[in-house]
């Protein structure tokens, strides 16, 4: 067994690797693929802090991810054909800054983070997954309506955005953004795990009521961490529709919010680079497997089944043991 | 003026009735006995305080009426639990379960560890892998860490090891001498509430029938109403 800190830093160090090779070998498809797992994994990271800290099981995470998504397509959509977004009562216009995108992007997950958390917390257990699902196709099913942002076909975004210093166009630049996102939200987790407020959410997830009892207010600890969680995926949607130049209902759609979820059960719950390495695999399998066969999903169900029955902390949980206090 | 004022206090467990008619009252600085046999209303009695159950009655501390209140807003005013049977944090460890209670005051993680040496040993060690004595250790630091003005402890010492139960009540009368807290406590042992103890209330079937000095506690009225 090694320690879940050193298996931590070797998985970054290897996604990190994997790109660098391929940019030396021109094989640009692999950075893409390291990109999108980089993305998945941050939608995941964000996931985790609402799940592996809080016990929140949201099945509509895909909601935060669809909204940093559209957040990016229509402010580059308005950018691209020269249209403001709005003109009254003041005037706001589209961009294709990336840093203003996520600004935007945040602030709007953020927003419907704490609207969605207010009502879902009232409730706990199989209520608040429904609660939040039945959010996440409200999202799913408003975006497909919405025509003048292409309804069901989705909005297709020409151009990459801009980030200040560097060609976006280039992949490994790109990842670099991704990837460099991705360490800090790490380290924010970590920071964030081990702070008073993480400890208390912690304590708030196994025993709510005795943390009352010490003057902590166990719904809105989880309020707080749900609303870290959304903005965190939401920013993880921008990326992702920045990755692809595209942004459709998909994003809102519960399939999402269960991958999202299989990425964090695939790799560990609760674990600081469970999701990292839960979306690494994933993304192998969906290559891989999915070059051989449209139902690679059955090797994916196969190898879920394969974590639950026998690594319950995950690929990460079996790789480094049962977490360790202080590791 | 007293810190804690409990008048007629009525609770109830959905339909089954609890508490008849409770009143105690607790001074700043006074250490209170609740007294009484099993199933008398005494952890009833803390649960109404601490806001856990709701009740009917008067209900003042510091001059706040608490029965408005969440249990969390009734520990934020300053009333500190331990409650019965330890409950810690069990997936955190020491430290951390002293750290996520811990709100502004004199009680930090050095005057906690000042007081249970031994907690500063076991600091990162996971609560669920300490002893019972252990862990009611934490649970009184962590209590401690909210910085009460009134700490209530519910059977601290129960099931504890002779050894530990000593620690543990040295560390009440610590508390009583040097920082002058208010403390309710509930225990079986008559011997030690004696020593640290300055007043006592019993209880019995939900209601208060013996409040006065614990020097008046004449071994007759305890041997009738609490049976030791």
């Amino acid at each position: 067994m090694i320690r879940e800190r050193t298996l931590n830093g070797l998985v970054l160090v290897l996604l990190l690797a994997v790109p660098l090779w391929a940019m030396f070998n021109d094989q640009p498809f692999t950075i893409t693929l390291a990109t999108r797992a980089v993305i998945f994994a941050l939608a995941a990271v964000g996931l985790n802090i609402a799940l592996g800290l809080g016990g929140l099981v949201s099945l509509g995470h895909a909601a935060f991810f669809g909204i940093g998504g559209y957040a990016m397509g229509i402010l580059a959509h308005h950018a691209q054909t020269y249209t403001p977004v709005m003109e009254l009562p003041f005037l706001i216009e589209g961009t294709k800054s990336m840093p203003v995108i996520w600004l935007v992007a945040m602030v709007t997950s953020g927003i419907a983070a704490f609207l969605i958390g207010i009502l879902s917390l009232r409730t706990a257990g199989v209520y608040f997954i429904m609660i939040t699902l039945a959010f996440g196709q409200m999202f799913y099913f408003f975006s497909i309506s919405w025509a003048a942002y292409g309804g069901e076909d989705g909005l297709l975004i020409y151009v990459r955005n801009d980030f200040p210093g560097l060609n976006t166009l280039v992949p490994i630049n790109f990842f670099a953004i991704c990837f460099t996102i991705l360490c800090l939200v790490l380290l924010l987790n970590g920071l964030l795990a081990r702070s008073p407020f993480g400890l208390a959410l912690n304590a708030a997830r196994q025993a709510p009521q005795r943390v009352q009892t010490v003057g902590l207010d166990p719904q809105r600890l989880k309020l707080v961490a749900f609303v870290i969680s959304g903005v965190i995926t939401g920013l993880a949607g921008a990326l992702f529709a920045d990755l692809n130049r595209f942004v459709s209902p998909t994003m809102f759609s519960w399939q999402m919010s269960g991958e999202i979820m299989i990425f964090i059960i695939l790799g560990g719950n609760a674990r600081l680079c469970g999701p990292v390495v839960g979306a690494v695999v994933f993304v192998m399998l969906e290559h891989f497997l999915g070059g051989l066969s449209e139902y690679w999903h059955i090797y994916l169900g196969a190898l879920l089944l394969l974590v639950v029955f026998f690594a319950r902390g995950g690929l990460v949980g079996l790789i480094a043991g049962r977490e360790v206090a202080h590791d | 003026m007293s810190l804690l004022t409990l008048q007629n206090v009525k609770a109830s467990y959905g339909s089954s009735k609890a508490l008849f008619d409770v009143n105690l009252t607790v001074s700043e600085g006074e250490v209170v006995a609740l007294m009484g046999r099993n199933g008398m209303g005494k952890s009833t009695t803390v649960k109404t305080i601490c806001r856990m159950i709701p009740a009917s009655g008067k209900l003042i501390f510091d001059g706040q009426d608490l029965s408005s209140l969440g249990s969390h807003q009734a520990a934020r005013l300053g009333i500190g639990l331990v409650p019965e049977g330890r409950r810690c944090f069990a997936d955190l460890t020491v430290t951390e379960n002293l750290v996520a209670a811990s709100r502004h005051g004199p009680w930090d993680l050095a005057r906690v560890a000042a007081l249970f040496p031994r907690l500063d040993e076991r600091k990162h060690q996971r609560a669920n892998t300490l002893s019972g004595g252990e862990q009611q250790m934490v649970a009184v630091g962590r209590a401690l860490m909210t910085n009460p003005r009134l700490l209530i402890l519910d059977e601290a010492t129960e099931g504890l090891a002779p050894i530990i139960r000593q620690e543990i009540w040295e560390a009440i009368a610590q508390l009583k001498n040097e920082t002058g807290m208010a403390i309710i406590v509930i225990d079986k042992s008559l011997a030690e509430l004696g020593q640290v103890c300055d007043r006592a209330t019993i209880l019995e079937r939900g209601k208060t029938v013996w409040d006065g000095a614990m020097t008046d506690l004449t071994s007759d009225i305890s041997e009738r109403l609490i049976g030791v």
